[in-house]
């Protein structure tokens, strides 16, 4: 249940909340190394963005944090990612649950070709939810703001939707499996104006029960919606040809748009980037 | 602005006369080629029905249902050949599609690496590549052999059973069905595995990314999208099932005494007109005839069916 996750209000000094630490991560798709020595604390019930060039690493990363990299041949991830003190990729911890507790919203929409209930039911049945199916397709799309929208046509198939209330049926699908933290990667790159708004206003809701990382290469819409932000760049290494991924600062929003301390950040935001 | 200068501003710029006329004669060319498969097909199907006229007055719809075979009193029924027909495909069909799906999902989801999965399938498209005349000789020598002690244990076994009820001596409708099954196994599976890979990728992640077991994704995401491609693949094999005479003809027995059980010998409509037709004249040429519009009908009702089961289906999961 959603009300056994404490509802941090958005003080970014409470550092000793962390959900998520990195430690050290790289990740490689084959002989080919996507981003390295990523370091970073995601605090628990905020909104922490990805922001960087394409390429750099983020959605990479954010795909580390429930094990959804798992599903790629040859992907392998050094160092640790830490769950509330627990490595995810420990032997004996199953990608299954770890999904179940960190779900995630993808950059296409990607509803179920079946009816907007049963693509809410699925996943909560899968889970074993034992309670009143009903209520909870309607909390779950009313949590998205698309239960108006839907309330009389959920026997409809989901994919009729247009594409930003797709995209909602897919976040509402993902909160009512009642993880602990979603991630979203890009989830508003695919929508016009007016469904990013309605998405940005749900995150500022949903932050309240869930911590939410997102990756966007919106800059406005990081600081419209998170608190904390993590600038990904790409580098040149000198031990291998080509160039890799890496964390170049992870800081409140606020200082990273405001006040960043590399000169990187500095140029990328303010939009003088290679 | 002068409403008429429409017309005049597209006839000042003219496309030569050549290039017009390669437009319009392609536009026929594909008229006529798409026009001689139909005109082919109606000319076959007139033909057997032409052929069949005397054996349908003659025998009339009895012909369907007895069972007697007898060119010397000049009387003829095809039940046999019937049951056999539809028997050794529907059961073959039973047992290649698990067998040819399961096999399509082992080669699609990433259960072993990519490189022994291609290796795999390359070998699952070879099997379709042998001559049917090959695969009936190994069903002779091999496999039949092979099988007799078990058809035997389901004789003395389940001998009060209708389809066991005769003592398995050799050549029979079950060695039939099981070479059935590997020469439409690579149909199945081959067709499966490319509506597999077809499923989109945003599925696939869809499922996983709310905690589905690969177990869970398999069955009820990634399959039901990939079914209206499978059920096409699977009637695909059926008509080949129905179709298929030299192996068939090879290894079931040949024998127009009808019997419901699966281990005596029995006959199909493919394999029996390959049998008779070189000896064959007078009223059996219109029997024979007679049969093989039967077989066309049969063939064509399942091809209705797969696509109203196809579209059915498809008008579910897209």
């Amino acid at each position: 249940m959603t009300s056994s996750s404490p509802t941090t209000s958005a003080s970014s000094s409470s550092q000793s909340d962390i959900c998520l630490s990195l430690e050290n991560v790289g990740i490689s798709y084959g002989t080919n190394e996507a981003v390295r020595n990523v370091f970073m604390d995601i605090p628990k019930g905020q909104v922490t963005a990805f922001i960087g060039p394409s390429g750099c690493g983020k959605s990479t990363v954010l795909r580390a944090l429930n094990r959804m990299n798992d599903l790629i041949e040859g992907c392998t991830l050094k160092g640790r990612v830490l769950f509330h003190g627990q490595d995810l990729y420990a032997r004996d911890v199953d990608a299954v649950e770890v999904r179940r507790r960190i779900g995630m919203v993808f950059q296409k929409p990607n509803p179920f070709p079946k009816s907007i209930y049963e693509n809410i039911a699925f996943g909560a049945r899968i889970n074993g939810y034992k309670g009143d199916m009903d209520e909870l397709v309607e909390r779950s799309l009313r949590k998205a703001a698309i239960w108006d929208e839907t309330k009389d046509k959920l026997k409809q198939s989901g994919c009729a939707l247009s594409g930003g209330q797709q995209q909602r049926l897919c976040i509402a699908r993902t909160v009512a499996i009642e993880p602990e933290v979603i991630l979203m990667d890009e989830p508003c790159s695919a929508l016009d104006p007016i469904s990013t708004l309605k998405i940005e206003e749900m995150i500022h809701e949903l932050k309240k029960s869930y911590t939410i990382v997102i990756v966007t290469h919106n800059m406005q819409q990081a600081v419209r919606v998170s608190d904390m932000t993590g600038f990904f760049n790409v580098q040149a290494k000198a031990d291998i040809d080509g160039k890799v991924g890496c964390l170049e600062e992870f800081a409140p929003t606020e200082q990273i748009f405001n006040a960043p301390s590399q000169q990187a950040t500095q140029d990328y935001v303010s939009g003088r980037f290679g | 602005m002068r409403l008429d200068s429409g017309p005049d501003l597209f006839t000042l710029r003219r496309r030569p006369v050549s290039d017009k006329l390669a437009d319009r004669g392609f536009r026929w060319l594909t008229v006529a080629l798409a026009s001689l498969v139909g005109l082919v097909l109606l000319g076959i199907l007139l033909t057997v029905m032409g052929g069949s006229r005397q054996a349908i007055s003659a025998y009339g719809l009895a012909f369907l249902t007895t069972s007697n075979w007898d060119p010397v009193g000049d009387q003829y029924g095809a039940l046999t050949a019937i049951y056999g027909t539809i028997v050794t495909s529907a059961l073959s069909l039973v047992i290649a599609v698990p067998l040819g799906v399961g096999t399509a999902i082992f080669l699609t989801e990433n259960i072993i690496p990519t490189k022994l999965r291609d290796i795999l399938a390359l070998m699952v498209e070879l099997l379709a590549a042998i001559p049917s005349v090959v695969l009936g000789l190994w069903a002779i020598f091999v496999m039949e052999p092979f099988l007799r002690p078990f058809l035997s244990f389901l004789y003395t076994r389940l001998g009060w059973l209708p389809v066991f009820s005769t003592d398995p001596q050799g050549p029979g409708m079950a060695p039939a069905i099981l070479i059935l099954v590997v020469m439409i196994l690579p149909i199945i599976t081959a067709i499966a595995r490319d509506s597999l890979l077809q499923v989109p990728p945003e599925l696939r992640q869809a499922a996983y990314g709310i905690g589905t077991t690969r177990w869970g994704a398999i069955l009820q995401v990634i399959l039901p999208a990939a079914v209206s491609g499978i059920a096409g693949g699977v009637m695909l094999a059926l008509g080949r099932a129905m179709g298929e005479t030299m192996a068939v003809t090879m290894i079931i027995g040949n024998s127009n005494n009808f019997s419901w059980s699966l281990l005596a010998p029995g006959n199909t409509i493919s394999s029996m007109l390959a049998n008779q037709f070189g000896e064959a004249d007078g009223n059996q040429v219109s029997a024979l005839m007679y049969a093989a519009l039967v077989l066309m009908l049969l063939t064509l009702l399942v091809n209705v069916l797969a696509q109203w089961v196809v579209r059915r289906l498809s008008l579910k999961y897209t």
